[in-house]
């Protein structure tokens, strides 16, 4: 039966030899992750789940902890989370247990490490582990409690989703990046316009784009309300993930006549720069829209595991380089990884972010989430490069956030107001 | 399953609205349950206490956004048995099940209000609004599941595959 790079995953990892849109499978993981959140209570129902017997981990090179989201520990509460995380590692012995200084955040910092590779199967306990279709891997966002049956049968139950195929044409405009690309997609089909089903991305702009592009792609796909993107795998995927590991990849193409519930087609030349307004991610507009409404921010939030990648800081610099941000902005950028760090630090990107008047953070979820290190007060909006802007997300419920590209969102903190980099660098 | 309704018709109420993610440095039910809908509706706790209510009910794409656990446990926690919505967001849907709070997707929330009386047949998948005394169709819970659901949640389901 013709199948689509989804549907070969899952069939792949369950005893049927092929599988159809709506069929519930146990399937056999190849990873899955938790973090400060979400693992505690995982970690709770993982012992209910084992009482009584004499079994532990089903692997312990398989399950990931990663303390990201109040880390550098916010508060005493956060501090016993975490705590939490470190004894079961310890007791279980895992081989992916990363402390504050060698672990990012979690999205990006599993594909750096190599710690996902092509055709995987892999959930996690965040929504965003969606990211990792990116590089041809099945992966979906669970619960806490998914995730704590998981670390003890090393399996998931899954239904198979039907598959939107998305094709984007045409050639980008510039400063248009994979968050563009994805925010129009979401303005088009709306938060809830893929419920329960896989994004495939396709087309010629696709194969062009980065892998951090792909990556932001890929990890919004929760945000139009998908069980996972993906993206076949080629030269770019296997150059990226080669290095970063010695397990064998497996790569799955859809077959010709798979079948799609339906096929979306956007012709890229059309799209600009995206900026989504409060409160749904949904409120998608042109740059030349936005910039024109004059909406003057206080901060500018420029990471996450949606943009904070090395690329994405690299774009942020181009835009800041001997600038300075605004005198009433607070502009905010935070590496997604200890590596990625160092990197922009070996590149000067670091320096040019100082000198411009931005301040960089340890990686952190941080203020993605409302959590710490640059929380909003009444009233006041932020540009940020992160993936959800619900009302009250990054502080007071007054607040305000909208998402754009690294570009824009560094362009904005000079200006004090939404704009366009080339408003910037023309002056 | 027998109760009274307490409804939001909004579309689209995510987690950060069901739970903030201030309050989620820590997982109590109890703790939680305090702080529900709170930048929704802070006066949701003492409206449901007034209605009574055991069932929610709100417009399509409840739960969207983060998988945090947290939002199924606070509702489940603040008095909550049952969600009624057009539809769900997916890790929602399956955090729900996963900790049996039941969850019915239905297309008429038209017809129900504050304080209607249901009665809810899930073998025959109907819901009689006792109120208006009007049947409703809802749609059936695939077998898989059930199962889980009859288990009382995912935990209790896996121990018996662990022991098999
Ligand atoms: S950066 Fe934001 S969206 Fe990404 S995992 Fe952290 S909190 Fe979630």
């Amino acid at each position: 039966m013709p199948s689509t790079i989804t549907e070969k995953i899952l069939a792949a990892h369950c005893d049927k030899k092929e599988v159809s849109p709506g069929d519930f499978i146990l399937a056999n993981l190849d990873g899955c992750l938790g973090n400060d959140i979400t693992a505690p209570i995982a970690i709770k129902e993982f012992y209910k789940v084992i009482h009584g017997t004499k079994k532990g981990v089903f692997d312990r090179d398989k399950i990931i902890l990663l303390p990201d989201h109040f880390t550098p520990n916010k508060d005493v509460a956060s501090a016993i989370q975490c705590q939490v995380l470190k004894e079961f590692s310890k007791k279980y012995q895992l081989t992916h247990y990363y402390e504050v200084g060698r672990c990012g955040i979690e999205h990006c910092f599993i594909p750096e490490q190599g710690l996902i590779v092509p055709g995987d199967l892999f959930i996690g306990a965040d929504s965003h582990t969606c990211t990792y279709g990116a590089i041809g891997a099945f992966s979906t966002g669970v619960g806490s409690t998914d995730l704590g049956v998981s670390m003890a049968l090393g399996k998931t139950w899954l239904k198979v989703p039907e598959t939107i195929k998305f094709v984007y044409s045409g050639k980008l405009k510039n400063w248009v990046l994979g968050k563009d690309l994805i925010l129009y997609t979401i303005g088009q089909i709306g938060v809830d316009g893929a419920t329960y089903k896989a994004m495939e991305f396709t087309g010629v702009v696709i194969k062009n784009i980065s892998m951090a592009s792909r990556f932001t792609i890929c990890n919004m796909a929760i945000e139009a309300g998908g069980k996972n993107g993906i993206i076949e795998s080629d030269e770019k995927t296997i150059e990226y993930i080669e290095k970063r590991t010695s397990r064998p990849l497996k790569v799955y193409k859809s077959d010709k006549n798979a079948e799609f519930s339906e096929i979306i087609e956007f012709d890229c030349d059309k799209i600009e720069p995206q900026v989504a307004f409060p409160h749904l991610p949904e409120n998608s507009k042109p740059i030349s829209e936005a910039e024109g409404m004059e909406i003057s921010i206080d901060q500018a939030v420029i990471g996450s595991c949606t943009n904070g990648r090395l690329e994405d800081l690299r774009i942020a610099a181009k835009v800041l380089k001997n600038q300075k941000v605004n005198s009433h902005v607070r502009c905010i950028i935070i590496p997604g990884t200890p590596q990625i760090f160092l990197n922009a630090l070996k590149e000067g990107l670091i320096e040019i972010f100082l000198n411009a008047g931005g301040i960089v953070s340890p990686p952190t979820c941080g203020p993605c989430l409302g959590g710490h290190m640059g929380i909003l007060g009444a009233g006041e909006k932020a540009i940020s490069t992160t993936n959800r802007n619900f009302m009250g997300r990054m502080g007071h419920v007054e607040s305000e956030v909208y998402l754009s590209n690294p570009a824009i969102a560094a362009a904005s903190a000079i200006e004090g107001n939404i704009c366009s980099p080339e408003s910037v660098l023309k002056n | 399953m027998k109760g009274i309704v307490i409804k939001y018709s909004d579309e689209n109420i995510n987690t950060d609205l069901i739970i903030p993610a201030r309050y989620l440095n820590k997982s109590e039910p109890e703790y939680l349950a305090e702080h529900c809908f709170e930048d929704f509706d802070y006066k949701f706790k003492e409206k449901r206490e007034k209605l009574n209510a055991t069932i929610l009910i709100a417009g399509k794409n409840f739960g969207s956004g983060s998988s945090r656990e947290h939002a199924p446990i606070a509702i489940k926690a603040s008095g909550i048995d049952c969600v009624i919505a057009p539809t769900f967001a997916r890790i929602f849907f399956r955090n729900s099940i996963n900790i049996g709070l039941t969850l019915i997707e239905f297309d008429g929330i038209e017809n129900l209000k504050d304080g209607d009386v249901l009665e809810i047949d899930f073998d025959t998948g109907s819901l009689k609004n006792i109120s208006i005394n009007q049947i409703f169709e809802i749609k059936k819970i695939p077998k898989f599941l059930q199962d889980i659901i009859a288990s009382e949640g995912l935990v209790n389901y896996a121990k018996n595959l662990l022991r098999e």
